[in-house]
């Protein structure tokens, strides 16, 4: 008999005790579910054979839900309690949802995410995804005969804190121990690295149904090292299908559409959209419910000519990707083309132009994500086997910072740091005897707050009370391995861990998040301006306060004359404060400093005088 | 358990360079460091901990962070030398101390206004013209900031280091212009 064998954490157990791991693709337009076996990734069907789940809900009035091809067979009859694309409203508010106005739903504005009216009651969009994740769940528990020990999702490279902690919560809806949000391209990159030995730069291109992604990786001996990773977390398969949708309706003539006729129409422009990438032209037939009917003619050059600006729009994040990675188009050894939207040929095309090289695409670009999902996850639940011996270090992909005064953005983490990653930073308070304050934590590239997405508002509160400017409160900032966020607060000089409070925040625009790298380079010099500008005006306020402060507290330190000296120049710079030109509040504050310099001297002296007198003589 | 004999020989108080493995100076193995962060990783990783119980899997966090944040300071020429001043007791001043030669400031201001004339202008040859003038003029000061950290000139090589700085924060705005001219 064999000799007691111990398994540290890490490695294989035997074969009986293998913990059953899934990986799953939470995609925007369909879902996957795959997991390891004997030692291959393999993509998990369901009982009619098929592996992709359309990511689509569908709310009866008694509770029930229908997930999948039952759902989408009805979503145009039904549109307002058939929630498609779900992946777009994650971590969302209402204002940041596009196109608010063409959607069926019944929006509910609630804190932090908007949530949808249904026949069923009102869902979040948490809970929506839980529903494809319960769906794929029961499938994988089905093949594999056991119950899931855990379970790797996939994100958007792209996706915000919000986001992620969302998919989260979804996946634990569900009841999964999710072991690791993974980013997709990296998924994907995983099994297309392991898959073909591969060694140097590679780039992800993955256009999926609602998100882009590009990540930047190394591959070295086993270790996959995401150098940078950029993308816009609202572009996607859907919007070409949108764009065919408008031309339609514009060579058709039709009057505004109903919500089901809207829905059928899309779907129509989606089966065109993708018959073109293999024909030269495809026909939209449709009867409506108006009585009308449909049938135009769209050739594969008119479909490319309308949705080029939608391919044009990657290429940007693309190339500051490969910028922020520090590397030029001629170090990348290989393109990986991810997402069922590569499929295109002009897309093909662009990307070929670009990186002057034919993309890779002997994956199939719908399951790489879930592959690659399932290979770590099995890896995570202690599966290791003997050529698993890789690693996976991932980034973040948008700068962490916090609100500053005068509503400026202080970067405290910047994009694509290798997770995990901490800073602490230290703060002070600005009032005698303060005891709490407010931190606000925001993601973004752009220098002022109100441009940037607002994660989470920190209160702090039992900080010991102090004389202005004495306390010190450290907070630190941990991104953990899925890319989320933790804040810790302690006082420093009294080592008392201060109590943090989160507000969830509003989210932002949806713009705003897509448009944050692309505007901070618009704008970078107005910002710049006024961010010098507002630098100043703070200066200045926190200038007079402190003269104030010290002319009442040392008022025997002046003279009558000398005081009225200060006074006048304190008046002068206050007049400067609402203009727009910093110059002219920068000289108005070194005239204070000037006139106070004196008097400063003096009571700095009489402040040591007054510390010394109050120690014990041994301690000198 | 792996994680805790982990834990002993990385001894926490440990600097950067201890941590890595590597002299205490500027010079530095790139491979070699780049090599021993993989092996660290591969040792302290989140990922190698997923099955774990909840604090190893703090400790492997906290771990791995350490090691990133030391990776980091190492791996950037001007973030090795900030480290290596702090190390030996100088604070390199970047927030308070702005005195430069005049010589250097002037050709700064002159710098910064053929860089706007060439973005305003979409010269892209320009840019790429200073680019590489810039890269030299870095390469000169990293070495000079060698020397002087070899022979413990701490206050020169600071001041050295303020310079760097400014190279650093021109080429970041060279790199601005850049992405600007291209959208």
């Amino acid at each position: 008999m064999a000799l007691l064998q111990i398994s540290e954490p890490g490695q294989s157990p035997a074969p009986h005790e293998r913990r059953l791991a899934v990986g799953i693709d939470l995609g925007t337009t369909n879902s996957l579910v795959a997991t390891v076996r004997n030692g291959i990734a393999v993509v998990l069907n369901d009982r009619e054979g098929q592996g992709l789940l359309p990511s689509i809900v569908r709310y009866f009035r008694d509770g029930r839900t229908a997930v999948g091809r039952e759902a989408e067979r009805e979503q145009a009859r039904d549109p307002r309690n058939t929630v498609v694309s779900v992946k777009r409203f994650m971590g969302r508010g209402l204002k940041d949802v596009v196109h608010v106005e063409n959607s069926p739903y019944d929006f509910v504005e609630s804190p932090g995410m908007v949530q949808l009216r249904t026949a069923a009651g009102v869902k979040s969009p948490v809970e929506v995804s839980a529903e494809i994740l319960k769906t794929l769940r029961a499938r994988a528990e089905e093949a594999l005969a056991g119950e899931l020990s855990g379970a790797v999702i996939t994100v958007p490279a792209y996706f915000d804190d919000a986001q992620r902690q969302a998919t989260k919560d979804a996946g634990q809806l569900a009841g999964l121990n999710v072991l690791r949000l993974l980013n997709e391209p990296t998924a994907a990159a995983i099994a297309y690295g392991l898959d073909n030995a591969a060694e140097g730069v590679y780039a992800v291109y993955d256009l999926g149904g609602g998100t882009f992604d590009i990540s930047i990786l190394k591959l070295s001996r086993g270790v996959f090292e995401v150098m940078a990773t950029n993308g816009d977390a609202a572009l996607g398969g859907d919007d070409f299908d949108q764009r065919l949708f408008c031309w339609v309706v514009e060579r058709a003539k039709l009057a505004p559409l109903s919500a089901e006729d809207t829905r059928l129409l899309l779907v129509k422009s989606r089966e065109a959209k993708e018959f073109l990438t293999g024909h030269g032209e495809a026909r939209i037939a449709a009867p409506l419910s108006s009585g009308e009917t449909v049938d135009v003619t769209v050739t594969q050059r008119e479909f490319q000519a309308m949705t080029q600006p939608l391919v044009a729009k990657t290429l940007g994040p693309t190339r500051k990707a490969l910028r922020d990675a520090r590397l030029e188009v001629g170090d990348v050894k290989g393109v990986v083309m991810v997402g069922g939207a590569t499929r295109m040929p002009h897309v093909q095309r662009a990307v070929g132009e670009l990186f002057r090289q034919t993309p890779l695409n002997n994956l199939d670009p719908d399951k790489v994500v879930a592959l690659g999902a399932a290979i770590q996850a099995n890896v995570l639940a202690g599966n290791r086997g003997a050529g698993d011996d890789w690693l996976l270090l991932d980034v973040i992909p948008l700068s962490l910072g916090i609100e500053t005064m005068g509503g400026l953005a202080e970067k405290v983490i910047p994009r694509n740091s290798t997770l995990p990653v901490a800073r602490a930073q230290e703060f002070t308070t600005f009032r005698d005897g303060q005891t709490a304050m407010s931190i606000h934590v925001v993601q973004g590239e752009r220098e002022l707050v109100s441009d940037c997405r607002s994660l989470a508002r920190f209160e702090l509160h039992g900080i010991p009370p102090m004389a202005a400017g004495a306390a010190r409160i450290r907070v630190t900032f941990q991104v953990d391995a899925d890319g989320l966020l933790a804040v810790s607060a302690r006082e420093a000089t009294t080592g008392v861990n201060a109590a943090v409070a989160v507000k969830p925040s509003y989210g932002l625009t949806d713009a705003q998040i897509t448009q944050m790298l692309k505007d901070s380079l618009d704008h970078a010099r107005g910002d710049v301006q006024l961010r010098v500008l507002r630098e100043q005006q703070v200066e200045g306020e926190r200038m007079i306060e402190a003269v104030e402060h010290a002319l009442r507290d040392d008022a025997d330190l002046v003279s009558a004359e000398e005081q009225g000296v200060v006074r006048a120049e304190l008046e002068a710079l206050k007049k400067t404060l609402s203009c727009n030109d910093h110059r002219t509040i920068k000289s108005a504050i070194e005239r204070v400093n000037r006139v106070t310099e004196a008097f400063a001297g003096r009571r700095m002296d009489r402040a040591v005088k007054r510390a010394l007198a109050g120690r014990k003589v041994e301690s000198l | 358990m792996r994680l805790r004999r982990e834990l002993q020989r990385l001894n926490l108080d440990e600097n950067h360079f201890q941590l890595f493995g590597v002299p205490a100076r500027f010079e530095l193995d790139t491979g070699a460091l780049e090599e021993r962060y993989r092996e660290l990783q591969r040792e302290v990783h989140p990922d190698r901990f997923a099955a774990a119980s909840q604090a190893e899997q703090r400790i492997s966090m906290q771990l791995a962070t350490r090691v990133n944040e030391a990776y980091q300071t190492l791996k950037s020429p001007l973030r090795r030398a900030g480290y290596l001043l702090l190390l030996n007791g100088v604070d390199p001043e970047f927030e308070t101390n702005t005195a430069m030669p005049p010589e250097f400031l002037a050709d700064q201001m002159e710098k910064r206004e053929a860089l706007e004339a060439a973005a305003a202008a979409g010269d892209r040859e320009g840019m790429i013209a200073f680019s590489s003038e810039l890269r030299l003029e870095q390469d000169a000061l990293l070495a000079r900031i060698r020397r002087q950290l070899d022979t413990s000139d701490w206050a020169e090589a600071a001041a050295t280091l303020r310079q760097l700085k400014f190279l650093e924060k021109l080429g970041e705005d060279i790199a601005a212009a850049e992405e600007r001219m291209e959208s």
